[in-house]
């Protein structure tokens, strides 16, 4: 993309990059990436400002489908890479994306420590309850009962993952749940995820039409959270954990300090160091 | 007696301070004049178990251990129990004891050198707050003609932190330790005279290779805890801020080798440390920094394997995983330092070559360059002028991976506008679109080849020594020995060349051939079990026809007599 084109007032469109995307016809992930385009003209952040980084699954192909900078690494580690990025370059939004195998299951330790880490990062999960990549196994967030997982043809038979729970105990400083179907409320609340300091969680549920066709009822299903966000953990705490897993909105807004170490040189020439090991 | 070195050990229980007492005793000898090492050995106890000082004190700089040791000084006699392989004695060395201790806690072992007795333990009870090891270092000042002036100077500036009533207590310790030792016999070892003007160092390797890390530009760390890598870390830690940069300690060495890969397609120059089981953790993110082209250097401080193998101790055991742990093709860099002096200079040259090929390097320390502090001449200061190659100005289409003639191609930094591209490590065309075309796949695999190994490497790919037709060939901790040996050689008029390779990977077949030229027989020389540097030369390089292999795995490193032995022994045969 050249620089020199671009309009004062960016669209959404000039967010999208024109490689079009492997996903199936259908899938969910397409209202994510518009809603996500949406989020970016909404706050006129300059695509060569941005970085979008992911793992391994099909909504971790994110990045290459946007016109910002872009990282598509290996699976389960988007959080580590965009720690990196966003803690030596605290000038860029950062944005991770992915899914709930690469961010629950292979991704899971970096999940908890991000959270407590509390960098200013978004961190998008496109969560439909399945590996779509490898063809149809069960997730970190499937049902215990759900029989056609081809590795676990009896069901899994284990407690689903609880992603908003588990990311509220561990320190994140914004907790939301979207539908991918929503695209303009989503893209609303992406924002607000942006724009939060430290570490903000968005999940999306984001059907899978291939392998969970029965999701597409998900957008009769879910319904706006009926209380305003809270800022109290516990409180938080209390509606999360009786929550049946459909409402969507901002559910909790923190106030943990953010990480960023201060980036400044205190000594003039590097010939100090020298100082330390001399006789 | 007067000599031109002189090893000495100092053995304790873990927490009875043998290593502050050889270290000050290193500082000490080092501001009166001298040269030498201090390296560590220590059980995997946390505190107690048994810790040696090692040190050796040199007219001139090495950095080989001797052959075998001249003094110890077992503050608890029982320690010595197990250090017995790793010190050789001579029916002439001394080892001093202290008998009363030793009934209390564990007796002297036999050993086949003369014993003396002092009591420390009794002497440091007659000074308030006092210390048996400070009784130690009073009693070896006294035996080694170091003047309590150079004493009192790094006493005061390593305990100043602890307070005038710690200092004052381990002066008067050191006081009583050298009237003590006034019946012991003397060792002295003469410092060179004249040697005015010469900028001297004491540095251990892990704080060499920090400090050539940051000389080379390094500005991000990202890493997990893990002996015998720690203190490279903590080092950086409290350094990296003093020059805007950061350490970030990782929930992992996932995390690690990721987050320095992150910060690094962000334009700054990024590293991790660690030892064998970080690695084999990181070598699938290594493969991504190879695929993506993005610097990133990674020091492998090594330590006994496989698995968690002996934490503390030293072996070069890990050069097959660095060599070749990463799936698929990934050609990537594998260096390793040939001296705890040259830890500056291999991980600062690491950082150039990762930043101007855009690709993982690997740099190979071990245990016992790390953790051994060293006095050596200030390490020079070489100032790489090729930094990376980031596109000035964006003329139409930007293509990543674009295939120029070196294979490296211009790498937009996130902020440039009109650069902007998606990092992969999925295969990908030129633009950096994920491609399964075979044409792409050969070509980009094309490309990571030739940029490295076109690049033009210099003199710096080995340490070539001496012109003989026999040679040594080495690398790592090895060379230390090795070079100690072929000195001794040359003293007795024997020639031998001694290649040490500091550029491990990619080979470099030009320079090897070369390096051997006239050389009919080639002994190989290193620290692994399955002698895997020996598989590696023979897998990429046309070696002579007689080839013998030294190998022993860790952690007793090599003594200088025993390569003499083999290459006179050998040489003996083919007269015969």
């Amino acid at each position: 993309m050249n620089h020199d084109t671009l309009p004062v007032q960016l669209q959404p469109k000039e967010y999208k990059s024109a490689i079009k995307p492997v996903w199936c016809p259908g899938c969910g992930d397409f209202g994510v990436l518009g809603s996500l385009t949406k989020a970016l003209a909404g706050l006129q952040i300059r695509p060569e400002n941005a970085a979008i980084i992911s793992g391994i699954g099909c909504s971790s192909r994110m990045p290459t489908y946007l016109s910002t900078y872009g990282f598509h690494g290996v699976h389960g580690r988007a959080l580590a890479l965009a720690t990196g990025l966003k803690t030596a370059r605290p000038d860029l939004t950062v944005i991770a994306t992915g899914g709930d195998g690469d961010g629950f299951s292979i991704g899971g330790n970096h999940f908890l420590h991000t959270c407590r880490r509390n960098p200013d990062l978004t961190y998008i999960v496109m969560d439909n309850q399945v590996y779509g990549m490898t063809k149809g196994q069960a997730s970190p967030t499937t049902d215990p009962n759900w029989q056609k997982g081809k590795l676990t043809p009896a069901g899994t038979g284990i407690n689903p993952f609880q992603p908003l729970v588990i990311a509220l105990a561990s320190g994140a400083n914004f907790i939301a749940r979207c539908s991918s179907s929503d695209s303009n409320g989503t893209a609303k609340i992406l924002m607000e995820a942006i724009r939060h300091p430290g570490f903000s969680l968005v999940q999306i549920l984001s059907p899978c039409v291939t392998f969970r066709p029965e999701q597409s009822e998900w957008k009769h299903m879910l319904e706006p959270s009926p209380k305003e966000p809270t800022s109290d953990p516990a409180e938080a705490a209390r509606r999360l954990l009786k929550d049946h897993g459909l409402y969507t909105g901002i559910l909790y807004l923190g106030n943990r300090p953010v990480y960023q170490p201060k980036l400044e040189s205190t000594i003039d020439n590097i010939e100090d160091f020298d100082e330390e090991f001399r006789l | 007696m007067y000599r031109d070195s002189l090893s000495i050990a100092l053995t304790g229980s873990g927490g009875s301070g043998v290593m502050t007492t050889g270290s000050l005793l290193l500082e000490a000898a080092a501001k009166a004049g001298l040269y030498g090492f201090m390296s560590r050995s220590a059980g995997p106890q946390i505190r107690g178990g048994e810790a040696a000082a090692v040190i050796r004190l040199a007219s001139e700089p090495t950095e080989s251990a001797d052959d075998s040791f001249d003094l110890v000084l077992a503050i608890d006699p029982g320690s010595m129990t197990r250090f017995l392989a790793e010190i050789p004695l001579r029916p002439d060395s001394l080892v001093i004891s202290d008998a009363e201790a030793g009934r209390r806690g564990g007796d002297l072992p036999d050993v086949p050198a003369q014993v003396l007795d002092l009591p420390m333990q009794k002497l440091a009870k007659t000074v308030k707050g006092g210390r048996p090891n400070m009784i130690a270092l009073g009693a070896l000042a006294k035996m080694l003609g170091v003047p309590g002036d150079s004493i009192y100077s790094v006493l005061e500036k390593t305990l100043k932190s602890k307070g005038p009533d710690v200092l004052e207590a381990s002066w008067a310790c050191v006081q009583a330790g050298l009237i003590a030792a006034e019946e012991l016999p003397v060792f002295v070892v003469p410092a060179l005279t004249g040697e005015t003007g010469i900028e001297r160092w004491s540095i251990t390797g892990n704080e060499a290779a920090g400090l050539g890390a940051i000389r080379g530009g390094i500005r991000f760390v990202a890493a997990y805890p893990i002996t015998p890598a720690t203190e490279l870390l903590e080092w950086l830690a409290t350094s990296l801020p003093k020059v805007g940069g950061v350490l970030v300690q990782a929930e992992d060495e996932l995390a690690s080798i990721n987050q320095i890969i992150g910060a690094s397609f962000g334009g700054t120059p990024a590293l991790t440390a660690t030892s064998g089981p970080g690695l084999a953790l990181m070598t699938e993110s290594m493969g991504l920094a190879v695929c993506a082209e993005v610097p990133a250097v990674i020091i492998d401080v090594m330590r006994c394997g496989p698995s968690t193998g002996i934490a503390t101790k030293s072996e070069q055991s890990d050069l097959n995983i660095a060599l070749n742990g990463l799936h698929g093709d990934a050609p990537h860099l594998v260096l390793a330092p040939t001296s705890v002096t040259d830890c500056v200079f291999t991980t600062q040259w690491a950082v150039h070559l990762a930043e101007a090929m855009q690709t993982a390097v690997i740099v190979l320390s071990d245990q016992s360059l790390g953790q051994t502090q060293a006095i050596v001449k200030r390490p020079a200061a070489f100032s790489f002028s090729s930094r990376r190659l980031v596109p000035e100005r964006f003329d139409g289409l930007y293509q990543r991976y674009a295939v120029g003639g070196s294979g490296v191609s211009p790498m937009a930094i996130p902020g440039q506008a009109g650069g902007q591209y998606t990092a992969d490590g999925l295969e990908h065309n030129q633009a950096g679109t994920p491609s399964s075309l075979p044409e792409d796949h050969y070509t980009q695999l094309e490309k990571r080849q030739r940029k490295i190994n076109e690049f033009d490497y210099g003199q710096h790919w080995a340490d070539l020594e001496g012109t003989g037709s026999t040679a040594v060939v080495t690398w790592g901790s090895a060379t230390g020995p090795v070079r100690e040996a072929l000195s001794r050689l040359r003293r007795q008029g024997k020639d031998i060349r001694l290649i040490s390779l500091r550029l491990l990977a990619p080979d470099r077949p030009q320079e090897m051939a070369r390096a051997l030229t006239g050389v009919n027989r080639l002994l190989v020389v290193e620290q692994s079990h399955s002698r895997q540097f020996h598989r590696y030369l023979r897998s990429v390089y046309d070696l002579p026809a007689d080839v013998r292999v030294f190998n022993r795995p860790g952690p007793l490193s090599f003594r200088p007599m025993e390569i003499v032995q083999q290459l006179t022994d050998w040489a003996e045969e083919v007269t015969a």
